[in-house]
This record gives C-alpha cells, sequence and structure tokens, in this order.
C-alpha cells in the first residue's frame, strides 16, 4: 500500500508569503484570505487589480500576489472607477474599511454604485477607526465608547450609525449588495460564498457588488479576541442585520 | 490641413483626442465646461473612456487610476475645481504616474467669478497639493499654442512619468479664433512596464504614493528632484519679441504676455525699445535666458493677472541687477494694451533706483485706475 495524501488546506496562490502587520484577533486576515480564495477558485489572479484603502488595510497590497495600487482616504472607488473603465476586461475590487467608505469616502461609493460601476467592493465594518487608534466611526455603535466619544456615542450629538449595505442596495446600479459576518466558522464560510458571488457579478456585467463583512477589533474595542467575536455577535448584528439586500436575478440562481 | 475658427475650450479638448487621450473624467465648472461636454460627445464614439464624475474631488482620482494602467489620461477644471483636486495632484505626484490637468483660470479667492486670470499662479506652479513635488506647467497664450501644448503635454507626463498641467484663463477657454488642429495621432501600443494591468506572466506591479519609512521617503523625494533638474535643462520653452535692442524688457505670461505683445508694438512705434519675454514654461522658468537678458536691458516691467506671483519669481532671479517693476491686473481683470502701453511709457521714463517691493508704486497707480482718479 502507498500512502496517499491529499492538500486540503495551503497558502492560496493569490497571497504572498508574508506575515502582516494586523494585531492578533483582528478580522482583516480572515477577510483577506477569504478573498485570495475566491480569486484564486476563480482563476483571477492575473486579470485582478486591487485597490488598497487609507486605513488599517492601507498595506493590503502587500498580502495579495496581484497588481496593486494604493488610493487616497475615501477615493478608492473613483479609482477602481477611473481602472475599469480603461481596461473593461481587467476585475477590479476595493479594500475599504469604514471610515474611509462611510465617512471620508461616502460621495465616490455612492456615485460608483449610482452609476453601476462593474467592481467589486469589500467593506470592512468594524464600528471603529483602527488605523488611527479608535476613534468614532460612522459606524459606531450608540452608546459605544472610543478615544473621541470616551462617554460612549451619545446620537443626540454625533448622530447615528450608517448601514451602508442598505443605502447602496437602494441604488440601482448595484448588482450584488449583501452584509455577512466573520465572528464565527458559518458565517465565514457564508462570508466566503457571499464575496464569490460579488466577483460573480462583476465577472457576468451586473453592476456594483459589495459585501458588507462585520469584522473585529479587540486593540481598539479594548476586548480579548474571543470577546471581540463575541461583541460582533451580541451587538454589531442587531444593529448591522445580516442578509441580502440586493441580488440581481442572475444571481439568485447561480450555484458556486 | 486648414486653419479653422475654433472656441478655445473645444479646440482643447480636440487636440487632447488628437493627442490621443484615451480617458477624460471631469466635473462641469465655468469658465471650463465646454471642455468636458466636448470631450462627452466625442470620446464614446471612439471607444474611449469618458465619466462626468460626481466632483473634482472624485474626477481626479479617476485620473489617478487610469493613469496607473499606463493609459493617457486627463482632466480640465477651473480654479476652485483644481483646488478640490489638489489632493490627487499630489498623490498623482508621489506615485509618479503621468497625467494632464488643464486649468481654465478665473477670478479668486473663493468663489471669486467666472472672468479671466491667472491668480493660481502660485498654485500650479508652486506645487498646490501637500509635500515635496515639481509639476511642469505649460502657459499658451492662444488657442493654437493651447493645441500645440495639449499635444506635448502628453509628451511630457509620460517621459517624465510627471503630472503636467496646462494652464489657460477664461480668455482663452472661452474666445474663438483661428486655428489648425494637428491629424490624429497612434494610440500607443505598448503598455508601460510599470503599468497595474493585471499580473499575467510577471510580478505584480504596486503603485502607490506611501513610503512608510522616512529613509524611502526621501529616496524618493531625491528622485523626483533629480527628475526635475533634468526637466529644467531639457524643457525650458519661452517666446520673444524685439529683445535684440531691448532697454525695456516686459515679462508676461499667457493673456497678458499676448496683451504685452501688442503694447511693445506700439510702443516701438514711438520709439520706445521694449521687447518680450513670454515664458511658455512657467515650470521650468526660462532661467537662464533671464539673466542672459538681464545683462542687456535697462529695466524690467511684469505684467500679470494676479497680485504678482511671476513678478516673485522674476525677483528672485534677477537679484536686483536692473530695477523691477510691476503692472497687474486682479480678480476676473484683463489688462488692455492701452494700459501697458502707458506702463511702458512710464518705466521708460523712470530713471529711479528698483523699488523693494514693485507692488507699493502699483498698489498706488491701481487704486486710482480702479476708482477713476488717474
Amino acid at each position: 500500500m502507498v500512502a496517499t495524501a491529499e492538500v486540503i488546506y495551503q497558502r492560496p496562490e493569490s497571497f504572498t508569503e508574508v506575515h502582516t502587520h494586523y494585531c492578533p484577533g483582528c478580522t482583516h486576515g480572515v477577510a483577506h484570505r477569504l478573498v485570495a480564495e475566491v480569486i484564486d477558485e476563480m482563476g483571477l489572479r492575473e486579470k485582478t487589480i486591487g485597490v488598497a484603502p487609507v486605513g488599517c488595510s492601507v498595506f493590503a497590497y502587500k498580502y495579495f500576489n496581484m497588481d496593486f495600487v494604493e488610493a487616497a482616504h475615501g477615493r478608492a472607488p473613483a479609482m477602481a472607477t477611473g481602472i475599469k473603465r480603461v481596461l473593461p476586461k481587467n476585475t477590479v475590487f476595493t479594500y475599504q474599511g469604514d471610515g474611509d467608505l462611510a465617512s471620508i469616502g461616502m460621495a465616490e461609493i455612492m456615485h460608483a454604485a449610482a452609476r453601476g460601476e462593474n467592481i467589486t467592493v469589500i467593506f470592512i465594518n468594524n464600528a471603529i477607526y483602527g488605523m488611527t487608534g479608535g476613534q468614532m466611526a460612522p459606524t459606531t455603535l450608540p452608546g459605544m465608547k472610543t478615544t473621541s466619544s470616551p462617554f460612549g456615542r451619545d446620537v443626540e450629538m454625533a448622530g447615528y450609525p450608517i448601514r451602508m449595505a442598505e443605502i447602496l442596495a437602494s441604488m440601482e446600479g448595484s448588482g450584488y449588495v449583501v452584509r455577512r459576518s466573520l465572528h464565527d466558522a458559518v458565517n465565514i464560510r457564508k462570508a466566503k460564498k457571499a464575496i464569490r458571488l460579488a466577483f460573480e457579478a462583476q465577472e457576468r456585467g451586473l453592476g456594483f457588488s459589495m459585501v458588507e463583512l462585520l469584522s473585529s477589533c479587540p486593540t481598539n474595542w479594548k476586548l480579548s479576541p474571543q470577546e471581540s467575536l463575541e461583541f460582533i455577535k451580541d451587538q454589531m448584528v442587531p444593529v448591522f442585520p445580516l442578509g441580502d439586500f440586493k441580488v440581481s436575478e442572475v444571481l439568485q440562481t447561480l450555484k458556486v | 490641413m486648414a486653419k479653422e475658427l475654433l472656441k478655445g475650450n473645444h479646440a482643447f479638448a480636440e487636440a487632447a483626442i488628437r493627442a490621443g487621450v484615451e480617458a477624460f473624467y471631469g466635473y462641469p465648472i465655468t469658465p471650463s465646461t465646454e471642455f468636458l461636454e466636448y470631450m462627452s460627445s466625442r470620446l464614446p464614439s471612439l471607444g474611449r473612456a469618458f465619466v462626468q464624475a460626481e466632483s473634482e474631488v472624485s474626477a481626479i482620482n479617476m485620473v489617478y487610476g487610469a493613469a496607473c494602467t499606463g493609459k493617457r489620461v486627463m482632466t480640465a477644471s477651473s480654479s476652485p475645481g483644481i483646488s478640490l483636486m489638489m489632493e490627487g495632484i499630489s498623490y498623482i505626484a508621489g506615485t509618479e504616474v503621468p497625467a494632464v490637468v488643464v486649468n481654465v483660470m478665473r477670478g479668486g479667492p473663493g468663489l471669486g467669478n467666472i472672468a479671466p486670470s491667472q491668480g493660481d499662479y502660485y498654485q500650479m506652479v508652486k506645487g498646490g497639493g501637500h509635500g515635496d513635488y515639481f509639476p511642469i506647467v505649460l502657459a499658451p497664450a492662444s488657442v493654437q499654442e493651447a493645441i500645440d501644448y495639449i499635444s506635448l503635454a502628453f509628451d511630457l507626463a509620460e517621459k517624465y512619468r510627471s503630472i503636467v498641467h496646462v494652464i489657460v484663463d477664461g480668455n482663452m477657454g472661452q474666445m474663438m479664433e483661428p486655428a489648425e488642429l494637428p491629424p490624429m495621432r497612434e494610440l500607443p501600443e505598448e503598455v508601460p512596464e510599470w503599468a497595474v494591468t493585471g499580473a499575467k506572466g510577471r510580478d505584480p506591479n504596486i503603485l502607490t504614493s506611501i513610503y512608510i519609512d522616512p529613509v524611502d521617503e526621501e529616496v524618493t523625494n531625491l528622485r523626483l528632484l533629480k527628475r526635475w533638474k533634468e526637466i529644467e535643462k531639457n524643457e525650458v520653452i519661452y517666446d520673444e519679441i524685439d529683445v535684440e535692442d531691448a532697454e525695456i524688457l516686459v515679462i508676461g505670461f499667457g493673456t497678458s504676455g499676448r496683451v504685452a505683445s501688442s503694447a511693445i508694438r506700439e510702443a516701438r512705434q514711438e520709439g520706445i525699445k521694449a521687447g518680450l519675454l513670454r515664458p511658455i514654461t512657467l515650470a521650468p522658468f526660462p532661467r537662464k535666458r533671464l539673466l542672459e537678458l538681464v545683462k542687456k536691458i535697462r529695466r524690467i516691467l511684469v505684467v500679470e493677472m494676479n497680485s504678482g506671483m511671476m513678478l516673485d519669481d522674476v525677483m528672485k532671479i534677477v537679484q536686483g541687477q536692473v530695477p523691477i517693476e510691476f503692472y497687474g491686473r486682479m480678480g476676473g481683470m484683463t489688462p488692455l494694451p492701452d494700459e501697458i502701453l502707458d506702463e511702458i511709457r512710464r518705466v521708460a521714463a523712470n530713471q529711479a533706483p528698483g523699488a523693494e517691493d514693485p507692488r507699493d508704486e502699483w498698489m498706488l497707480r491701481l487704486e486710482k485706475i480702479i476708482t477713476g482718479d488717474k
């Protein structure tokens, strides 16, 4: 008998072999990996151009083994538009956090969706500004303490969290807009399927696609990695309900 | 090809198309809007990209994206819109990708007005965005010159992987005059090796303006500065009228230079030996030529449609070797040939030593002109 071994888990080709700078327990690494796996599985690596944001994932281009550009804060959808319009056959995606996408880049993301730009957006919502050290984000939960809402987000003074998936789904140019979470294995699997469908939407020319991913920030939440995952489940999901907000017909019957 | 009667903004846009621009991203703003309108009607039928962006901020970042693919790309706007674009312009400079920006300048600061101005000299020539970088700035003075230099702008942008500004004013954007368009240039077939196009059969290309280690940023700054020195050496362009025997050297760019050329013709008829130096590259400035001319002339008159911005550069170069005087109109006012002729006559008769700041006396004269108390 000759023993055979089957590889069931390895580094995706779309990943580079470097250590990331992310904090222990941060789910950016999981989100990165899911995107890399999907790009591998769809055979898109050699035609993909990624657009990195400003925020914790500013160095995303170091971790993906593909062509990448680095946008100004919030401008990734505009940069992706500029690229996709001259290279329509390439796959173009942005990877953005909540400060980048929902605050300083609100105009760019809204109009990219309104125009039905055939790009894919991976949106990391961890309810806080991570890179600058834990300030209030447009997605910070009511009552949540941050370094710039030290007594908890007072909605009378600082307004309410913004639900981007719901807003972007209302744009006619959107082909696929969903929210998923990265707080446990089941949800991570669902997130991967959603990322797959988002890239499928782009490959089929169905317009703007976005996957919002509820993510953890143990360092700035001042919670342990495990407590952070529970925070997503218990605190964030009630404010940011998981679900499909826009799924174009073609995708509804697509098996991936 | 024959000369046609062309409106400035339309002619500039068509010149860019014939120079092979593959994408235009812009936002409407007076007095540059016809540029965008023209592009919207022409580019789609040529299979080239056009997007009316949601803002100038987005437009320049679309330009940034397309520039990273190695495609020939541009935008056009006017002063307040250019202010909004400065973020993206700095990123384009920091990433070392080529792009062309046309500024059809209007009166300011703030919302100002929609009349012609040269008040963006500092913003365009000195960088405008944050950080250490050096834009190439072309300042044509007629529709024909703008056609020619917009074409050159793309070549310079690609040669030096640099941002190139073409600055004109509302006069030139809006006026019609006879000009000849060049034939259509072939689109470049080769993709630059640095461009992002998908990493097929090669290592990934990463285009970024981030150098988190200050050592790397300093290396980048030095590379940009060295490239700028090359540009200064190779790419200076200027025009001259009657400088060989001139005693009074008038210096003006764009519209103010063009108006000054009429005044100089009349001054010559009166026997005043006046000549014109009209920088076409404001950056790099024709520094060497100015230093040569300074040895032969008696006095300088700088004429601008701003508060004396190029004047500062002239003073820095001339270093007090000859007296310098200034005449400017601001706020969207264009000087008439007679005004400049009066100035040339006054300067020709003036034997006083140069003032520390030539603006001081000019301000008094301008106040009288404004109040009609001449």
